[in-house]
């Protein structure tokens, strides 16, 4: 059992102290901006809640959103079974583990634009290794900076390729734990895979799993810097994802209260969502 | 288990294929990339290469980028230590309700901390320092090192701490000397997933430096603009990006699985 002792706060000042430099500061800047108005050198007018109600009713923003939870969906209905599958099939011990291990993790050691970059090079129509396959190889035609679709299918293969191994290394971290008596026991009473995966391997595999699932929509719900490389939002604005969004409208058009206003309804729904995801995957926990 | 292990080779092939492709573009000229497609490099040159470790522009990005990462990860788990131990051993007023609170600063979506990140760090006048970049990612480093230390720390039995207490141990030499070596692949973990966020984070590394602490992910965007588009520079500059981070995850590859699923949740 862990003791009562309010000392302990004197260890974790430091780390309030920084963190909070860097969270509470910025974001009360942005609750600053997000009331007000300006034009430029510094002068700034009371403009109280209209820049939300404005976010709140404009098209742009619900379609950005929109196509912000298309592709969170459709990366984690891919990615989380896809993980699952892959480390149920990787050898327990043995010399390929680690180089399993390394290999995989390898796509998430590379910055996040020259992911993008990587991906531009590797899909160009007539000179990428991709592009040039499907368009002369297999007569597919493909250029995703003309399709939508094309586009669209593109960004969320990028995204599988890059995280995809998160959720295989953190199933995996699950499944080695399960002790071996357990298989032996399955075995004797006669229970089908499907029975060991259901009521032996999914069980021990809940707690990373929730950690995957919600580091996995954080980040796929935060993602700028791959998609912004890689179509720039194009073409048109179909794959114009919420932070490309953001970003266009503080630093593009330089309209500082829509934006912070933006940022922070952004936030509370990324807030929501996490803390919906949360409860209902410990919810079994709890009784 | 033959036919099992298909499905991860199929996948690490799958992985393997646009690395491969950047490598073997980063081998060829700038003119034989754009001439059409081939499999291998045609005329393989070091050409690409050479610029780059040639020209201070391009090869200081480097150090700067391992610069501010070192000092963020040293940084990160210095604080997160004593940190992790208050969550791991005891309750105290708040204490569920700050490691949630920490936690959500992972979900706060980058773009929107850009400008205000900019404004708060040229008002403290460390603009364009490795300092700056080095504490504007521990936002979100820190949160994660006290999580994965507090996983393994919650695995060290507490009679080690009374046993070392009762032998005459003063707090900070049983710290130093007998609990931190205890968790010595927790700490491991915890500062490769520091140097790793830290390395593929861009937006607030290129939002905090102009000139002098300049990141090699921001250098890489002048490929595309200003001299025209040189994929084969390109190509040679993201190859190495990769190189720091296989060399990092080849030393913890035994410790890695096990980092997140001793976290907490």
């Amino acid at each position: 059992m862990k003791t009562e002792n309010q000392k302990a706060w004197f260890f974790v000042l430091p780390v309030l102290a920084l963190v909070a430099f860097n969270a509470l500061i910025p974001m009360m800047t942005v609750v600053n901006y997000s009331v007000q108005e300006t034009f430029g050198d510094n002068v700034f007018f009371w403009q109280g809640l209209d820049w939300f109600q404005q976010i709140l009713r404009s098209d742009r923003f619900h379609a950005a959103l929109g196509r912000q939870f298309l592709f969170t969906f459709l990366i984690l209905i891919i990615e989380v079974p896809l993980g699952i599958a892959i480390a149920l099939s990787m050898p327990r011990k043995g010399f390929w583990v680690p180089v399993c291990l390394v290999l995989m993790a390898l796509p998430m050691l590379i910055p996040w634009n020259v992911v993008g970059a990587m991906w531009n090079i590797f899909t160009l129509p007539d000179i990428g290794l991709l592009g040039y396959t499907l368009n002369h190889v297999l007569g597919i035609n493909y250029d995703m900076t003309q399709d939508p679709v094309a586009a669209w299918v593109t960004i969320v293969t990028m995204d599988v390729w890059h995280w995809t191994s998160l959720v295989v290394l953190l199933s995996y971290a699950g499944l080695v734990s399960i002790p071996d008596a357990y298989y032996q026991a399955a075995k004797i009473d006669g229970a089908s895979n499907w029975a060991v995966f259901r009521f032996i391997q999914l069980p021990k595999m809940k707690t990373v799993l929730t950690i995957a699932i919600l580091l996995r929509f954080m980040d796929s719900f935060n993602i700028y810097t791959e998609p912004f490389v890689l179509t720039g939002g194009g073409p048109g604005n179909s794959t114009t994802l919420l932070s490309i969004d953001l970003v266009k409208i503080a630093l593009g058009q330089f309209d500082l209260g829509p934006a912070a206003a933006m940022s922070l309804i952004y936030f509370a729904i990324t807030l929501l969502v996490s803390w919906l995801f949360y409860t209902l995957m410990t919810k079994d926990d709890l009784n | 288990m033959q036919k099992r292990s298909i499905v991860p080779i199929v996948y690490i092939l799958f992985l393997m294929l646009p690395i491969y492709w950047l490598v073997a573009m980063s081998f060829k000229t700038t003119n034989e990339i754009l001439a059409g497609f081939s499999l291998f490099p045609q005329t393989f040159t070091l050409d690409n290469y050479k610029t780059i470790f040639t020209d201070p522009s391009w090869y200081w990005g480097y150090i700067n980028s391992i610069a501010y990462v070192s000092i963020n990860t040293v940084i990160s788990i210095a604080v997160a230590l004593p940190a992790a131990y208050a969550f791991s051993r005891y309750r105290f007023l708040g204490d569920k309700q700050l490691f949630f609170w920490l936690l959500t600063n992972r979900m706060a979506p980058a773009a929107v901390f850009a400008l205000p990140f900019f404004q708060l760090y040229s008002a403290v006048e460390l603009f364009d320092t490795h300092l700056a970049v080095a504490l504007a990612h521990c936002l979100f480093n820190i949160p994660l090192a006290v999580w994965i230390l507090e996983g393994f720390m919650g695995g060290v039995p507490k009679e080690l701490d009374e046993t070392a207490f009762v032998d005459g141990y003063s707090f900070p030499r049983f710290f130093a000397t007998i609990f931190v070596p205890s968790i010595k692949a927790g700490v491991g973990v915890a500062a490769f997933f520091c140097f790793m966020f830290s390395w593929v984070e861009l937006l607030l590394a290129k939002t905090l430096t102009a000139v002098a602490a300049k990141p090699i992910a921001a250098t890489m965007t002048k490929t595309a603009s200003s001299a025209g588009y040189e994929l084969g520079l390109l190509a040679a500059a993201g190859t190495l990006t990769i190189i720091p981070g296989a060399i990092v995850i080849w030393f913890v590859r035994n410790y890695i699985a096990k980092g997140f699923a001793m976290g907490r949740v």
